[in-house]
């Protein structure tokens, strides 16, 4: 009795609404960043606003590492537009510029042609078997901007996860301590 | 609150914020500059017409390109993306775009330029119009920054015409 009295009062009122006040903040951290997230979608009207550069295949212009800022309207695609794409099968977008263009009269669908402008040729090796051109839907955005060097941590941490791990591991623990 | 930790955080928030604003201010600098590039574009010769056995045309050119166009770079400027593509309609397609060139300059006192050159990509048309079909020559240029917004815009040149036969 005395010993689970001793127990249920260390557990104090001041100590329980600090622990909620950490748990609250953090989850503001991490929903304020899902809503600029989510707002930066609706504005570019990409499903990826924002792209890491992961391949040499557009060197000297974009480097392993740069971040490009996507947009996506309904003008239609022309001859050098940046875009990226994704092949049916595989989920890495791939960032190329589009060489040709063929529009249908009457549907105004598009055929696209792309490849990198380090590349010798055209990335029609690289489509899923069988497929010679892209199309509209293939495309998830168009480069508009771009920023050096920014992307090159999300790439390290894709390639050696454990400090992916050491990162949150540190941001959760400034987060917890950050009540002395 | 006055911990090492706060005060980096607080350095590292306020360091990141300036260079982003920086980045956002050297990009609009770009807008300043109004440049006025020129272009001209010839036809040498027609090297060869032919139709695939899957009813193809292709057509192989040489073609003499000549342009200025210095007043594109800027102080943010890291490289210009140059490229000439082939424009024409045909029954099935309002519209054929297709690049026949490209080339990268990567400073000022290489964007005064004179080539000639065959046609460095195929011109293969989606079906066998080709024939006497007339086309555009549209020399196509994309400004690559060292940060910020990339600026893209052409010089559409008219007036070039396909021979009736294949040869």
């Amino acid at each position: 009795m005395g010993f689970i009295g001793q127990t249920l009062d260390s557990f104090k009122p001041t100590q329980l609404r600090q622990a909620l006040s950490q748990a609250i903040s953090l989850g503001m951290i991490v929903t304020s960043a899902l809503m600029i997230w989510k707002g930066l979608m609706y504005f570019t009207g990409s499903e990826s606003p924002v792209v890491v550069v992961l391949s040499e295949s557009m060197e000297p212009g974009f480097k392993r590492g740069d971040i490009l800022f996507l947009h996506m309207n309904k003008d239609p695609i022309r001859t050098g537009d940046i875009v990226v794409f994704n092949i049916d099968g595989r989920d890495i977008p791939i960032v190329h510029r589009v060489i040709e263009v063929h529009e249908h009269g009457g549907t105004g669908e598009v055929e696209i042609l792309t490849k990198g402008d380090n590349n010798s040729v055209d990335d029609r090796a690289m489509y899923a078997h069988g497929q010679r051109w892209l199309q509209q839907q293939h495309i998830i955005g168009r480069a508009i901007g771009y920023l050096p060097n920014v992307g090159y941590l999300t790439i390290i941490m894709t390639e050696k996860p454990i400090i992916k791990y050491i990162l949150i591991g540190a941001l959760g623990l400034f987060v917890l301590s950050s009540t002395e | 609150m006055h911990s090492f930790g706060y005060r980096a955080n607080a350095l590292l928030t306020f360091a990141l914020t300036i260079l982003a604003l920086i980045c956002a201010m050297v990009s609009l600098s770009d807008n300043l500059n109004s440049p006025s590039p020129s272009a001209e574009i010839q036809i040498l010769n027609i090297n060869w017409f032919q139709r695939h056995p899957d009813g193809n045309d292709e057509v192989s050119l040489t073609l003499n390109i000549t342009a200025d166009l210095q007043s594109l770079f800027t102080w943010n400027t890291k490289q210009v993306f140059v490229f000439v593509a082939a424009e024409y309609e045909t029954p099935k397609n309002s519209l054929n775009q297709v690049s026949v060139w490209d080339g990268i300059i990567p400073a000022k006192e290489h964007a005064k330029f004179w080539i000639q050159t065959s046609n460095k990509y195929r011109l293969i048309d989606q079906g066998g119009n080709l024939r006497g079909k007339e086309f555009n020559l549209t020399l196509h240029w994309h400004v690559m920054p060292k940060t910020g917004k990339m600026f893209a815009d052409k010089i559409v040149m008219s007036g070039y015409r396909l021979p009736e036969e294949y040869r």
